[in-house]
C-alpha cells in the first residue's frame, strides 16, 4: 500500500481555523486554499482556556451566529469537493449539548442550501459523574494529572459536568464507517486532524505530530496574523505543514515555536492510546512557505488511559469596583482591607464559612498575587475590585457590598480625608457570572477507545437527520 | 547591562492546561540563544525564586533547540478560572522575566 501511495499526491488535510467560532473564520485564505486539492477539512472547535464555567454550566461561549457561519463556509466547501469534514471538541466544551447543537446546525446549512444526502457521525464523550462514582465503587483509580490527588467521592459531589477527551480512533471508525461529516465531543485537538491521515494509512507518530502542528491554524506560521488556513501533509516519512495565506510562510522557526506553545514540555504529547515523542525532531524549509519535519516517534501506551476533565459550580459572584488616591489608604491598603473583612466577618462569620471574599489590588500586583516579585508599594492610584462568592447570592451581594463599602468607611491612623477614604466608581454591586471551578483534570483507565464515547451515524437529507440501524 | 528583554524576540506565558502556565522565551538570533543559554542565568532555581514559588511547582525546564528558546512551566496555585484566580489565560505571568540581567 505504501509503495502505491508515493506514486500518488500525498493526502492532505486542511485547517482553516484554530477554536471554531471563537472569532469567525478568515475566508479568503480557506477559499483559497480549497483550490489546492485538500482530501478532508478539519477543526478544533474547543479548549480549556475559557475557564471552568462553560463546561460546568454546560453552555458555549462562542456566538451561535459565528459558529453556524463557521459550519457552513466548510461545509459548503466540504460537500462541493466531496471531502471529510470533521470537528472536534464541538461547541467549545465537547458535552454532549455542543455535539447535539452542532448537528443540528449542520442539518439546518444543508437544509437551506439543499446540499445532496450525506453521511453524518455523531461522536459523543460526556462522561455522566455518576459512572465516575460506579468506577470509584468498583475501586478503579481516577488518577490526578498535574500533582493533583485522585480523586475521591468529595471532589466528584463538587463536579456538575465531565467529558473525557478521546484520541482518533473514534473519528477513524467513523470515516472508516462511511461519514461524510464528524462532529465530535471532547478531543485532544492533534486526534481531529490525525483521523483522516490514520484513515488514509498513515502512521500514528507523523499523524498526530501534523496534527499537533496544525491545529490552531497559522499559528504555526509567521508573520503573527492569528488563525488563517494551514495545508499538512505527510509524505516518505515526513510531515509537512504550509501557510496558505499569500503573506504567510510556516517556517522551521515559527512551527518549531508553535510545537511547544500552550503545552508544559515541547518534547511530548499525550493522547489516550500513547505518547508523541518529538525529541529528535528535526525541521527544514523546503520552500517559500512550506516546512518539513521528520523525527517524530509514537510510543504506544501499554494501557488505554483517557483524561477526564470536570467542572462545578462553586457559587455566585458580586463584584464591586473602588478607586484610592489617598496615599496614606495606599499605604495602609493592608490594614483597610483586614477592616473590611471584619465587618464581613461580623456579619457573616469567617471567609470560607458562607462566603468567600477576594480582593484584587490593581496598582499593586493584581495580576500575579503571591508570585508577583515586585509588588509596588505606593502607586499613585489603586484600583481594587472586590470579587465576593456564595452558594446564597443573597450573601455574596451582602458581603461584596460590606467588603467594599467598608474600604470608604476603613478606621486607619492619622487618616486626614475623613469624609471617605475611597471613591466607589460607583456605588453598585455588580452581578457576575457564577463561579465554577475545574474539579476534574485526571485520568481513568479504559478498556479501549470506545469505552466513553458513543458514535450515532446519520444520514442527513432534505433537511433532516435519519438515525441509521447500526 | 543586557538583559533578556533586549535578546528575546519573544517572551510569553500562557496557560498550559488548566492545572499549569507555561513560559516561552524566544531568542532572537542563534548567537543571544546561545549567549543566555551558555551564561547558566535562566535555571529552574531561579524562575522558581523569581516567581516566589517552591522549586517542585516548576514541572518542566527545557533548553528547546529547533525554537532557539527556552522554556518552563509553573504549576498555578489554584486552577486557572476559579473565583479568586487572577489571569483565566496565565498570559500576564511572563514581564518579571524582562529584567533578569545576562553577563556579557
Amino acid at each position: 500500500m505504501k509503495g502505491g501511495r508515493r506514486a500518488m499526491k500525498p493526502f492532505r488535510v486542511l485547517c482553516p481555523t484554530g477554536h471554531l467560532s471563537f472569532t469567525p473564520l478568515e475566508k479568503g485564505s480557506f477559499l483559497l486554499a480549497c483550490g489546492y486539492g485538500p482530501d478532508a477539512i478539519a477543526a478544533d472547535a474547543g479548549s480549556c482556556d475559557m475557564g471552568p464555567r462553560p463546561l460546568g454550566a454546560d453552555e458555549h461561549v462562542s456566538l451561535e451566529a459565528w459558529q453556524r457561519h463557521d459550519l457552513e463556509v466548510m461545509l459548503l466547501q466540504s460537500r462541493r469537493l466531496g471531502i471529510p469534514m470533521i470537528v472536534g471538541s464541538a461547541s467549545d466544551t465537547g458535552t454532549d449539548r455542543g455535539v447535539d447543537q452542532f448537528v443540528a446546525l449542520v442539518r439546518d446549512i444543508a437544509k437551506e442550501h439543499r446540499l445532496p444526502p450525506f453521511r453524518l457521525a455523531a461522536i459523543y464523550s460526556e462522561v455522566p459523574v455518576e459512572e465516575l462514582k460506579r468506577r470509584l465503587l468498583r475501586r478503579e483509580r481516577i488518577e490526578g494529572l498535574c500533582g493533583r490527588p485522585d480523586a475521591g467521592l468529595s471532589i466528584l459531589e463538587r463536579t456538575d459536568r465531565a467529558v473525557a477527551v478521546m484520541d482518533a480512533e473514534p473519528m477513524r471508525q467513523a470515516l472508516a464507517a462511511g461519514a461524510d461529516v464528524i462532529i465530535a465531543g471532547r478531543s485532544s485537538d492533534c486526534a481531529i486532524f490525525a483521523a483522516p491521515l490514520l484513515h488514509a494509512g498513515h502512521d500514528p507518530a507523523n499523524s498526530y505530530f501534523l496534527g499537533k502542528l496544525m491545529e490552531c491554524a497559522s499559528f504555526c506560521a509567521e508573520p503573527y496574523m492569528a488563525k488563517e488556513s494551514v495545508m499538512g501533509w505527510i509524505d516518505e516519512g515526513a510531515v509537512y505543514v504550509r501557510a496558505m495565506h499569500p503573506d504567510q510562510r510556516c517556517t522551521p522557526l515559527s512551527v518549531a515555536s508553535h510545537a511547544m506553545y500552550e503545552r508544559p514540555n515541547p518534547y511530548f504529547e499525550h493522547v489516550a492510546g500513547g505518547c508523541v515523542d518529538m525529541t529528535d525532531c528535526v525541521y527544514e524549509q523546503v520552500d517559500d512557505k512550506t516546512t518539513r519535519v521528520r523525527g517524530a516517534r509514537f510510543v504506544t501506551s501499554p494501557t488505554y488511559r483517557m483524561k477526564i476533565e470536570g467542572a462545578g459550580f462553586v457559587g455566585h459572584r458580586r463584584i464591586a469596583i473602588v478607586g484610592i488616591r489617598d496615599p496614606d489608604t495606599i499605604r495602609l491598603i493592608d490594614q483597610a482591607v483586614a477592616w473590611a473583612r471584619d465587618k464581613v466577618a461580623e456579619r457573616f462569620g469567617p471567609d470560607g464559612n458562607s462566603y468567600r471574599l477576594h480582593y484584587h489590588l490593581y496598582g499593586r500586583d493584581g495580576i500575579m498575587g503571591p508570585m508577583e516579585p515586585r509588588p509596588v508599594a505606593a502607586p499613585q492610584e489603586l484600583c481594587v475590585v472586590v470579587e465576593s462568592v456564595s452558594r446564597d447570592p443573597q450573601v455574596a451581594f451582602e458581603a461584596c457590598a460590606l467588603g467594599s463599602r467598608n474600604l470608604f468607611y476603613a478606621r486607619l491612623p492619622a487618616l486626614k480625608g475623613t469624609a471617605g477614604a475611597a471613591a466607589m466608581m460607583s456605588d453598585e454591586i455588580l452581578i457576575g457570572e457564577p463561579g465554577y471551578e475545574w474539579t476534574l483534570n485526571h485520568v481513568v483507565m479504559v478498556s479501549g477507545p470506545g469505552d466513553l464515547v458513543r458514535t450515532r451515524h446519520h444520514r442527513i437529507a432534505d433537511g433532516a437527520a435519519w438515525g441509521i440501524a447500526r | 547591562m543586557t538583559t533578556l528583554k533586549d535578546l528575546a524576540s519573544t517572551i510569553r506565558s500562557k496557560n498550559a492546561g488548566v492545572d499549569l502556565i507555561t513560559f516561552d522565551i524566544i531568542f532572537r538570533d542563534r548567537d543571544a540563544f546561545v549567549r543566555v543559554r551558555d551564561s547558566a542565568v535562566i535555571t529552574p532555581a531561579r524562575v522558581a525564586d523569581m516567581f516566589r514559588v517552591p522549586p517542585a511547582d516548576i514541572t518542566d525546564f527545557v533548553v528547546f533547540e529547533p525554537a532557539r528558546a527556552i522554556k518552563f512551566t509553573i504549576r498555578r496555585k489554584v486552577p486557572s478560572g476559579s473565583p479568586g484566580e487572577r489571569d483565566v489565560f496565565g498570559s500576564q505571568q511572563y514581564p518579571p522575566l524582562f529584567e533578569i540581567r545576562i553577563p556579557d
